[in-house]
């Protein structure tokens, strides 16, 4: 099996997992869950580490890289961040 | 950083931060569906978080990195910018923002396919495989950024909310998106053509203008949900082209739960994706609905003090919050309203449609914000039966969620929309501007019936009003 077929397994398998995840949330969580699942998305950060940080030469590479790094961090960092801030609200009346 | 490391466990590192992976992994899935239930969302986001650390952390102790000057000025910068948008963001302008970081995602991951390209000096022995999942790397990645950008522009306002479109753009939009995958396979093929690298770049982008500019204002949040999705395979695509399975299997699990979001809320409007897509309703492109007819229908007014005593000597009031009641700032002072009649023995409810706000559980945040207690919350199917029983209703800055022609009228674009059922209650109580249409931009025949009243005016003062005259009733 060829690196790419594994790589299709995988994907496939994720795909099915993630919609059973989601298929029952209520009404009212679907704000926070759509930016939480967004900053996720931001874990091709993890790429444009790899990218950035595998060579110092090419101009070209190394601001692409910087770049991705730092869309990909403010998906990261605002995403959490602003979900935790929604969901912590949520929580308040919870206590009470 | 990996030469900090000894020597002896450079020949398990590789496995050791595939594993991590595979932690960082477990940490998203149950994160997600932590952040399923209203009780444990929070923590689900909060693993989500450190599962997205340890990917982070683990990866920079990867042997292929060398320098880190770049990653740190990047790591810095975006954290900053994220950092104060998600601090400063108010909570109505949320949709924007998810916009917005989608858009920061989907580019994200077409620069890590470009930036791979451009790092092998010589692209032929990435492999035609390889190629072709670049491509579509940078195309999903490119038309998620452009897309998002737009998406935020309308619900800024920067760009009409209103359908822009002309007859064959859903065509041409088709022939492009077929032209860009023929380009793509063609550039597996022969990697080294510039032109038709950037063709691929600038087809992409431009697709994601021309798709989302004819969709109108009201479906944006089914727009941004699928875009969402988009971002996620995104990600996943540029985990084929480096081979990386953590961004394979977080990209997919975030593709289809945008996926599945996506098809929720096209259920709450009663619409298929495809109709959202192509059907470029939403900004009155129809034209003639409901227009001209207003004119010669009756409204009934109604003023603060005499509002006031309708609801303090009711038994039963239900509030139907919409996007205006968050415009105008009023979510405080119909807090304190809805306090003063529970003060009298008034039962005050709120009833809140799935798409009430601009995204799909928008409201329920808004309303969070300004502390008004959970459980006089109720969603759609659970006020619906008690609209019968309640005596006043009011309708602050919502429209098109309580208008009857989604029950009435087969011909109007909101018809089998799920609606609350105000009309059954004994009054309704409209809170608006002015009687102009609804984000959907139709006429709501609501505002003309007979027990409806109109209270005209901005929704907070409005409020403010009511909230005074209260207190001399």
């Amino acid at each position: 099996m060829s690196a790419l077929i594994f790589s299709l397994f995988i994907f496939v398998l994720a795909c099915f997992i993630g919609f059973e995840l989601i298929s029952k949330v209520p009404p009212t969580l679907h704000t926070p869950l759509m930016s939480g699942a967004n900053a996720i998305s931001g874990i091709t950060i993890v790429g444009a580490l790899l990218i950035t940080g595998s060579t110092s030469d090419g101009l070209l590479t190394q601001i692409l890289g910087i770049t991705a790094i730092i869309f990909a961090t403010i998906n990261v960092v605002g995403g959490f961040m602003v979900t935790d801030r929604m969901l912590e609200m949520f929580k308040k009346k919870e206590d009470k | 950083m990996s030469t900090l490391l000894p020597e002896s466990i450079l020949p398990f590192l590789t496995d050791a931060i595939h594993l991590s992976y595979l932690v960082a992994t477990a940490f998203f899935i149950r994160g997600l569906k932590l952040l399923g239930s209203p009780a444990t969302a929070r923590r689900g986001n909060q693993l989500a978080a450190i599962g997205m650390l340890i990917g982070v952390i683990v990866t920079l102790l990867d042997q292929q990195i060398v320098s880190f000057e770049g990653i740190i000025i990047g790591v810095v910068v975006g954290s900053l910018i994220g950092a104060i948008l998600a601090k400063k963001v108010a909570m109505t302008a949320m949709p924007e923002l998810v916009a917005v970081f989608n858009g920061f995602g989907g580019g994200a991951s077409a620069l890590v396919a470009w930036g791979e390209l451009s790092r092998v000096t010589d692209p032929t022995i990435l492999g035609s495989s390889s190629l072709i999942t670049t491509g579509l790397s940078i195309c999903i990645g490119a038309l998620t950024f452009t897309g998002s950008f737009i998406a935020f522009g309308k619900l800024k306002g920067f760009i009409s909310g209103k359908s822009i479109t002309f007859p064959g753009l859903n065509v041409l939009n088709i022939a492009a998106m077929i032209a860009v995958l023929g380009l793509i396979i063609t550039f597996s093929l022969s990697p080294t053509n510039a032109v038709l690298f950037w063709s691929i770049l600038g087809l992409s982008l431009l697709i994601g203008i021309t798709s989302v500019i004819p969709i109108g204002g009201a479906d944006m949040p089914v727009v941004i949900s699928l875009l969402n999705s988009y971002s996620g395979i995104a990600a996943s695509m540029a985990g084929f082209v480096l081979g990386n399975h953590l961004l394979i299997i977080s990209g997919a699990l975030v593709g289809a739960a945008g996926l599945i979001l996506t098809q929720i809320m096209c259920k709450a409007m009663n619409r298929s994706l495809l109709n959202v897509i192509f059907g470029s309703f939403g900004g009155g492109s129809t034209g003639s609905v409901g227009e001209g007819e207003s004119g010669d229908k009756t409204v009934r007014e109604t003023s603060a003090t005499d509002l006031a005593i309708q609801v303090a000597y009711a038994s039963k009031v239900v509030i139907v919050p919409g996007y205006g009641l968050a415009v105008a700032q009023a979510q405080h002072v119909i807090k304190e309203v809805a306090a003063k009649l529970e003060e009298r023995g008034v039962q005050v409810k709120y009833g809140i449609h799935p798409v009430a706000g601009r995204m799909p559980g928008h409201m329920n945040v808004l309303l969070a914000e300004a502390d008004v207690p959970y459980d006089q919350l109720y969603d759609m199917d659970q006020i619906n039966p008690e609209f019968a029983s309640t005596d006043v209703v009011l309708i602050i800055g919502a429209n098109d969620v309580v208008n009857p022609m989604a029950k009435t009228s087969p011909g109007s674009p909101i018809y089998g929309m799920p609606i609350l059922n105000v009309d059954e209650a004994k009054r309704t109580i409209v809170f608006k501007r002015s009687l102009s249409f609804g984000y959907a931009g139709i006429d709501n025949p609501l505002f003309y019936e007979e027990k409806n009243q109109m209270y005209f005016g901005d929704a907070k003062k409005s409020l403010q009003g009511l909230n005074e005259a209260l207190n001399d009733v």
